[in-house]
C-alpha cells in the first residue's frame, strides 16, 4: 500500500485486503502517517512527504544489486531497461535513507520481499498522485512492477484505487480532455472520423483543457463560461481562495449537481440532477474495469432530472435535435463505437454480474488481466517502457518560517468536501482539527483542543489541535471534509503536475501560531 | 487495527504485573512516543505472533492483584493488539481467573468425588457458617467450591489463590487449617507422600517411580546420579529414526485415555514436511480422581524434561510446550526451577548436551478448565484463545499447535520413553501384556486403606491392585469401583477380576481412562457421587457445541428429578430421557467431553447402583 489509507478511504476494497491478511498475506504500508491501514500492515515505512521516488528508485536499485530482477520478463516485455538501471544506480540506500527517513535495512527488506514474492501487488492512491510530480511517482512504481514481473499475472499487478465507484466509468465514457469514449484519442483522425460519422457533427481536432488548465484559462480570461457537472471546485481546489475568485469572475456559470454545493451557490443557473445511484438506469465501471449495471429504484425528488434528459434538452436548446434516449440506447451506441465495450450487452452484464473490459464481442468473457499480453512470447503489442524518474522534493519548501509539513487526507465516515456525507451524523466523526504529533504540541506549547492559527505561504486559517500519536514530529494532518468549518485548501499549493494536472495537496509548508488570549 | 478499547485505565500495580510478563513496553506502546525511526512493525501478523502471551499476561494480573479489572484487561489488549471482547472471552473462560472484583485471598475447596468421600461437604458447611456462602467477601478472603484438585489420595484438598503471594495447595485440609491460611496465619504445609510403594519396605522393580523418594527433585546433580539424562544421551546416539524405531518396537500406547500408539504419532510428526514442528506435553491433568502426572512432576521433574527433550529430538521439534493445570502450583514450582537448572547446565537450549541439537521448554499454566486437557482445546489455550476443542481432522500430527505438525503426549506416556531408549523397545514390550506393554500408574483413592499412586505392570487385576492398597477401608464390603474417572465407568464387585489392560477393561464395557481407581464401600451414597459428576460435566462443558452444552444440563436435571422423587411414576421416562440424551451427546459432540459425559451415569444405571436391591443402601434409593 503506497500512499493509500484504504482502510478509511476505500473501506470495501480494504475488506478484501483483510481477507488476504487473514490468509497470511504480508502487507507493507508506505505512508508518512501511521494510518489505520498502516496499523494492519506487517511493516510501516514512514517516509517523508514527497520522497516516494527516492524510495522507489532505491528499491529498484536494491533489487538489481541483489540480482532479484526478472531478467526474462525484462528482456521479452520491456524497453528502456538499461537507461533505468543506469539512472537508479545513484539512488543508493544511504541516499534514500537521507531523502526518505526510512532506515536502509527496511528499504532493503521491502525490496527483497517484493522481488521474491510469488505474487505481489502495488496499490496506491492520492498519496502518490496528489503531488506536483504525480505522473513520475506512478511511473516509478510501474518500474518496480516491470523489474520484477509483478504485472499481468494472476494475483500480481498495479492497483491504482479509484476514489469513487465510477471514476473509471467517467474515463470509459470519454470525460477526459484528450479522449473520446473507450479511450480513443481525440487527436487521432481515424478515431475522430468514426465518431463524427455516427454523430453527424465535427469534433474539435485538438484536445481540451483539464481542470487545472481551465483555471489557468480563467485567470487569463480565455475561459469565460463554465458548465460543471457533479464537481465542487469552490471547495476542492488547492489554493481555494484563488479558485473562488476565478469562479466568481466568470461571465456565466452553470452547475448540474444533486446537491446545492458551494460551487452551485456561485452559479447563474443550477440544474438539479438525479442521483446516478438509485435514481437512474445505467452502468458503472469499478477500479478493476468491471462494468456493472445500476438500476433505478427511486424517482428523484422535486425538479431533479436524469442527467441524460438534462443534456438532451440542453442539446435541443442548442439546436441539435437529440431524441430523448434511454440509458440502454446510449449504452448501445457506445458499444458500437468503443471496441473495449463492444461485447457488453445489458443482458450479458446482467447474466455475468458484470464484465471486465476489453470485451470485444458478445462471445468474449471479458479480461480479468489487462496486461497478460506482456507474458505472451513474443509480446502481444508494444513492450512496456521503463521510465527514468528523478526525485524532486515538494515545491513548498520547509523553512524556518514554515517548518511543519502539512498533508491532507480523508477519514472513514466522510467523503471529500463533505457534500455527500456531512448531512449524515456519524458517531466517529469529531470536530475538524489540525492533527499534530504530541512532541510538536509540546514544542509549540499547544495543548490538545486549543485553537491555533495555521499559516502557509498562501493563506491562514484557524482550527483546534488534536494530538495524534501516529504522526511523526514535524508532520501535521488535516482533512478536506468540512471546508465550511476549516477550509484547509486556503493553505494548499496549486503547484501541479504538468502531465496529469493534479495539484500538490499532499505537501504544504505551514507554521502554527498561538492565538493571543485577548482575541479568542 | 480497528480495535475498540475499553474506557478504563490500569492501576500502577496492574501495569507492573502485565509488564512483568510482557516486558517493559517499547517506545511505541507509550502514547506520545516518538515515531522518529520512520518504521514500525506490527499489524495482524505480529498480533497473531503475540497472541499466545494473553493467558500468561492474564495470569500475571490475577496472581498479583487477585482479579482482572477492565483497566488491566484493556492494558493487556493494547500491549498485545487483542480485541478486548476476545480477551474478556478468554479471561472469563477459566475458573481461576476472575473478571469481577473479589477478595485477594481465596480458598478453592474441592468437593469432587474423592474429597466428598472424605468429608468435603462437611468442610463446606463449616466454611459457610464461618465465612458466609461461597464467594461472599469476608474481609480479605472468600472461598469457593471447586472441582477435583488432583489431590485425591490425600483428600480433602484445598487450593489457596493468594494475590501477591504464591498459590499453594493443602491436603489433607480441615476447616480450622483453611481459616488460618485464609487470614494469613498459616504458611504452606508440607504435603504427605503420595506413593505408598516408596515407603519402607520399598517395592522392587519400579520404573516410573524409580527415583521417587530417593532422588532430590530439586537437584539436577542428584537426578544425574540416579541415571538422569542417560536416556537423552542414548537418544542422541540413536538418532531420530533410531528412537522412533525403538518406540514402535515397544508398542507403547498413550496413557492419557485415548491409548493411541505413540510410535505412529511420533513418526507422523517426524515425517511431516511442514515446519516448524511442536511438542506439547499435556500436563493438564484434570480428570477427577487423577493425580499420577502431578506426582511425577513434583517428585521427578527432571525426568519430564529429559523425556521431552528426547521426544523433541525424535520428532524434529525445537520448542516444547509443557501445559500444566493451574491447580498444581507445587508441581509448577518444581518444574520451573528444574527447567531453569537444565537450561543453565546445557540440557536445554541451543546446544543440548553439546550435540548441536536445539530444544527448549515453554512452561504454560492452565487456569482452571477441565476441557483444556483435550489436546486441541489445549492448543487453543496455549495460543491465547478460549480453550474450545477443534474439529478433527485435521489431527494434531498435521495441524496442531499454531496449525503446525504437533506431537502431543501426556506426562506419564512421555516418561516411559526414557526406559524405552535406554533398555530398548523390545525389552520394554516384555513388561505387561501383549496389547498393553509397559508399566502403568494407577491413582487409587476413596475407600482404600492406603490411597496413593501405584505402579504395576499392565495386566495386574483390579482386585490385586485394591489389595495392594490395603483393601477396602475398615474391611468394609466393596460396593463399586469408579474406573477411569468422571469420563470412565463403574465396575461391580463381581467384575474386579478383570486384568487392567486396554483390551481387558473394554471386555466389560469400561476403559482405563487415565488410570483412576476410586473405591466405594457399601456405605457410599452413589447417587450423590453421580449427581456430582453430572454437575461437573455441566459446569465444565465449554459450551461450544449444542449436544454437550444442552445435553449435560438435561442429564443433570433428569438425575436431580430422580433423586428428589425416587419412587415417582415417571422414573422410567426420566431414564429413557437420560438414554436418549446420552446417545445424542455420544454421536454428535465435537470432543471427548460430551462423548463420555454420560458414561458414568449409564454405567451406574446399568449396574443398578442407586437401587435398594444393590448392595448397601443409600438414603435416596430408586
Amino acid at each position: 500500500m503506497w500512499g493509500s489509507n484504504a482502510r478509511e478511504a476505500h473501506p470495501i476494497f480494504f475488506h478484501h485486503i483483510l481477507k488476504g491478511i487473514h490468509n497470511g498475506a504480508k502487507m507493507y504500508t508506505i505512508d508518512p502517517r501511521r494510518t489505520s491501514s498502516a496499523q494492519w500492515s506487517d511493516v510501516w515505512l514512514g517516509l517523508d512527504v514527497g520522497s516516494d521516488i527516492a524510495l522507489a528508485n532505491a528499491v529498484g536499485r536494491e533489487i538489481l544489486e541483489a540480482g532479484l530482477e526478472n531478467r526474462s520478463f525484462i528482456t521479452n516485455a520491456t524497453t528502456g531497461f538499461n537507461e533505468y538501471a543506469n539512472f537508479v544506480d545513484r539512488y543508493t540506500l544511504d541516499f534514500a535513507e537521507k531523502a526518505t527517513g526510512v532506515p536502509r535495512t527496511t528499504i532493503q527488506e521491502l525490496a527483497h520481499t517484493y522481488a521474491k514474492a510469488d505474487r505481489a501487488q502495488l496499490c496506491w492512491t492520492l498519496g502518490i498522485t496528489e503531488h506536483h510530480n504525480a505522473t513520475d511517482n506512478v511511473l516509478a512504481l510501474i518500474n518496480l512492477a516491470l523489474l520484477t514481473g509483478h504485472v499481468g499475472r494472476w494475483g500480481s499487478g498495479l492497483v491504482p484505487l479509484r476514489g469513487q465507484n465510477n471514476v473509471q466509468g467517467g474515463g470509459d465514457m470519454g470525460a477526459i480532455p484528450n479522449k473520446l469514449p473507450g479511450f480513443q484519442d481525440v487527436e487521432n483522425n481515424e478515431h475522430r472520423a468514426k465518431f463524427e460519422k455516427e454523430w453527424g457533427v465535427k469534433i474539435p481536432s485538438k484536445k481540451g483543457l483539464h481542470l487545472t488548465l481551465m483555471f489557468e484559462a480563467m485567470e487569463n480570461k480565455e475561459l469565460r463560461t463554465l458548465y460543471i457537472i457533479g464537481e465542487n471546485p469552490a471547495q476542492s481546489e488547492a489554493d481555494v481562495k484563488r479558485a473562488n475568485k476565478l469562479l466568481e469572475g466568470l461571465d456565466h456559470l452553470v452547475v448540474q449537481d444533486i446537491f446545492l454545493t458551494k460551487t452551485a451557490e456561485l452559479a447563474h443557473v443550477v440544474l438539479p440532477a438525479a442521483a446516478a445511484w438509485a435514481e437512474c438506469e445505467g452502468t458503472v465501471t469499478s477500479s478493476e474495469r468491471r462494468v456493472q449495471r445500476v438500476r433505478k429504484a427511486l424517482s428523484p425528488p422535486g425538479d431533479a432530472r436524469d442527467d441524460i434528459a438534462i443534456i438532451s434538452d440542453l442539446a435541443r436548446r442548442l439546436g441539435q435535435d437529440w431524441k430523448t434516449l434511454s440509458a440502454q440506447e446510449v449504452w448501445d451506441e457506445l458499444r458500437s463505437l468503443s471496441p473495449l465495450h463492444a461485447g457488453m450487452t445489458y443482458a450479458r452484464l446482467e447474466t455475468l454480474g458484470g464484465i471486465q473490459w476489453p470485451c470485444k464481442d458478445e462471445n468474449d468473457p471479458g479480461s480479468p488481466l489487462l496486461h497478460d499480453r506482456l507474458w505472451k512470447r513474443p509480446v502481444d503489442g508494444r513492450p512496456a517502457p521503463f521510465h527514468v524518474t528523478a526525485f524532486v522534493p515538494p515545491v513548498d519548501k520547509l523553512t524556518k518560517e514554515y517548518p511543519l509539513r502539512l498533508t491532507t487526507g480523508r477519514r472513514l465516515d466522510s467523503y471529500n468536501t463533505g457534500v455527500q456525507s456531512s448531512g449524515y451524523r456519524s458517531p466517529i466523526r469529531n470536530q475538524e482539527t489540525i492533527d499534530l504529533s504530541p512532541e510538536d504540541g509540546m514544542r509549540y506549547h499547544i495543548t490538545e483542543g486549543e485553537r491555533v492559527r495555521i499559516l502557509s505561504r498562501r493563506g491562514s486559517i484557524e482550527a483546534p489541535v488534536r494530538y495524534d500519536v501516529n504522526l511523526r514530529p514535524g508532520l501535521a494532518f488535516m482533512t478536506l471534509h468540512s471546508p465550511d468549518e476549516v477550509d484547509v485548501n486556503q493553505l494548499t499549493i496549486e503547484a501541479w503536475d504538468p502531465k496529469s494536472g493534479t495539484s500538490e495537496f499532499k505537501a504544504t509548508a505551514i507554521r502554527i501560531e498561538k492565538i493571543p488570549l485577548a482575541s479568542r | 487495527m480497528d480495535l475498540h478499547w475499553i474506557d478504563a485505565s490500569p492501576s500502577e500495580e496492574e501495569r507492573e504485573a502485565v509488564d512483568a510478563v510482557l516486558g517493559a513496553p517499547s517506545e511505541h506502546d507509550t502514547p506520545g512516543a516518538s515515531l522518529e525511526e520512520h518504521v514500525i512493525r506490527g499489524g495482524h501478523a505480529l498480533a497473531q505472533e503475540q497472541r499466545h502471551l494473553l493467558l500468561p499476561a492474564l495470569h500475571g494480573v490475577q496472581g498479583a492483584i487477585g482479579w482482572v479489572s477492565k483497566g488491566a484487561l484493556n492494558y493487556i489488549c493494547r500491549r498485545l493488539t487483542v480485541p478486548p471482547a476476545e480477551a474478556y472471552g478468554v479471561a472469563s473462560f477459566y475458573a481461576l481467573l476472575s473478571t469481577e472484583a473479589r477478595p485477594p485471598r481465596v480458598a478453592h475447596i474441592c468437593d469432587d468425588i474423592a474429597c466428598k468421600l472424605k468429608g468435603a461437604d462437611e468442610i463446606c458447611r463449616t466454611m459457610s457458617d464461618r465465612f458466609g456462602p461461597p464467594g461472599s467477601a469476608n474481609g480479605e478472603s472468600t472461598w469457593y467450591r471447586s472441582p477435583c484438585l488432583g489431590q485425591c489420595e490425600r483428600a480433602p484438598a484445598v487450593l489457596f489463590q493468594l494475590a501477591g503471594e504464591n498459590d499453594w495447595e493443602m491436603a489433607p485440609s480441615s476447616p480450622d487449617a483453611i481459616e488460618k491460611a485464609l487470614v494469613g496465619k498459616q504458611d504452606r504445609l508440607a504435603l504427605p507422600s503420595s506413593t505408598p510403594q516408596t515407603r519402607t519396605p520399598r517395592s522392587n522393580g519400579l520404573h516410573l517411580l524409580r527415583r521417587v523418594g530417593i532422588a532430590d527433585p530439586e537437584s539436577l546433580d542428584d537426578y544425574r546420579s540416579h541415571r538422569g539424562f542417560r536416556g537423552l544421551r542414548r537418544a542422541l546416539e540413536l538418532g531420530p529414526t533410531g528412537i522412533i524405531r525403538e518406540v514402535k518396537d515397544s508398542r507403547i500406547r498413550g496413557r492419557g485415555g485415548a491409548a493411541f500408539p505413540m510410535g505412529i504419532k511420533w513418526e507422523a510428526v517426524a515425517q511431516a514436511p511442514v515446519r516448524p514442528h511442536y511438542l506439547v506435553c499435556n500436563a493438564d491433568e484434570s480428570e477427577p480422581g487423577t493425580f499420577k502426572d502431578r506426582v511425577l512432576m513434583e517428585e521427578d521433574p527432571f525426568a519430564v524434561i529429559e523425556a521431552m527433550a528426547i521426544a523433541g529430538f525424535a520428532t524434529g521439534c525445537e520448542t516444547g510446550y509443557l501445559y500444566i493445570r493451574g491447580e498444581y502450583p507445587h508441581a509448577t514450582a518444581r518444574l520451573t526451577q528444574a527447567i531453569e537448572q537444565a537450561r543453565n547446565r546445557g540440557f536445554l537450549g541451543d546446544n543440548v548436551m553439546g550435540e548441536g541439537f536445539r530444544f527448549d521448554i515453554n512452561l504454560r499454566r492452565g487456569a482452571g478448565a477441565y476441557i483444556c486437557g483435550e489436546e486441541t482445546a489445549l492448543f487453543n489455550s496455549i495460543e491465547g484463545y478460549r480453550g474450545e476443542p477443534r474439529n478433527k481432522p485435521p489431527f494434531p500430527t498435521q495441524e496442531g499447535l499454531f496449525r503446525k505438525p504437533t506431537v502431543v503426549n501426556n506426562v506419564e506416556t512421555l516418561i516411559n520413553v526414557i526406559d524405552i531408549v535406554l533398555e530398548g523397545g523390545t525389552a520394554f514390550a516384555t513388561i505387561g501384556t501383549d496389547d498393553s506393554t509397559g508399566p502403568k500408574l494407577f491413582c487409587l483413592s476413596g475407600a482404600v486403606e492406603r490411597p496413593g499412586l501405584y505402579e504395576v505392570p499392565f495386566g495386574t487385576t483390579l482386585k490385586e491392585l485394591i489389595e495392594l492398597a490395603g483393601g477396602v477401608i475398615g474391611r468394609k464390603k466393596l460396593k463399586t469401583v469408579l474406573l477411569g474417572g468422571a469420563a470412565g465407568s463403574f465396575v461391580s464387585p463381581d467384575e474386579i477380576n478383570i486384568p487392567l489392560t486396554f483390551d481387558g477393561t473394554r471386555s466389560i464395557g469400561a476403559s482405563l481412562g487415565s488410570g483412576v481407581i476410586m473405591v466405594f464401600d457399601e456405605e457410599a451414597n452413589l447417587l450423590d457421587t453421580v449427581l456430582r459428576i453430572a454437575a461437573f460435566f455441566r459446569d465444565e462443558s465449554c459450551g461450544q457445541c449444542v449436544p454437550c452444552r444442552v445435553g449435560t444440563v438435561r442429564q443433570e436435571e433428569a438425575l436431580q428429578r430422580l433423586a428428589r422423587h425416587p419412587h415417582m411414576e415417571s422414573a422410567e421416562t426420566e431414564k429413557a430421557l437420560i438414554e436418549e440424551v446420552a446417545l445424542v451427546m455420544r454421536d454428535a459432540s465435537i470432543c471427548g467431553l460430551g462423548q463420555t459425559a454420560a458414561n458414568v451415569v449409564q454405567s451406574a444405571l446399568e449396574r443398578n447402583l442407586f437401587s435398594h436391591n444393590g448392595n448397601g443402601a443409600g438414603k435416596s434409593n430408586l
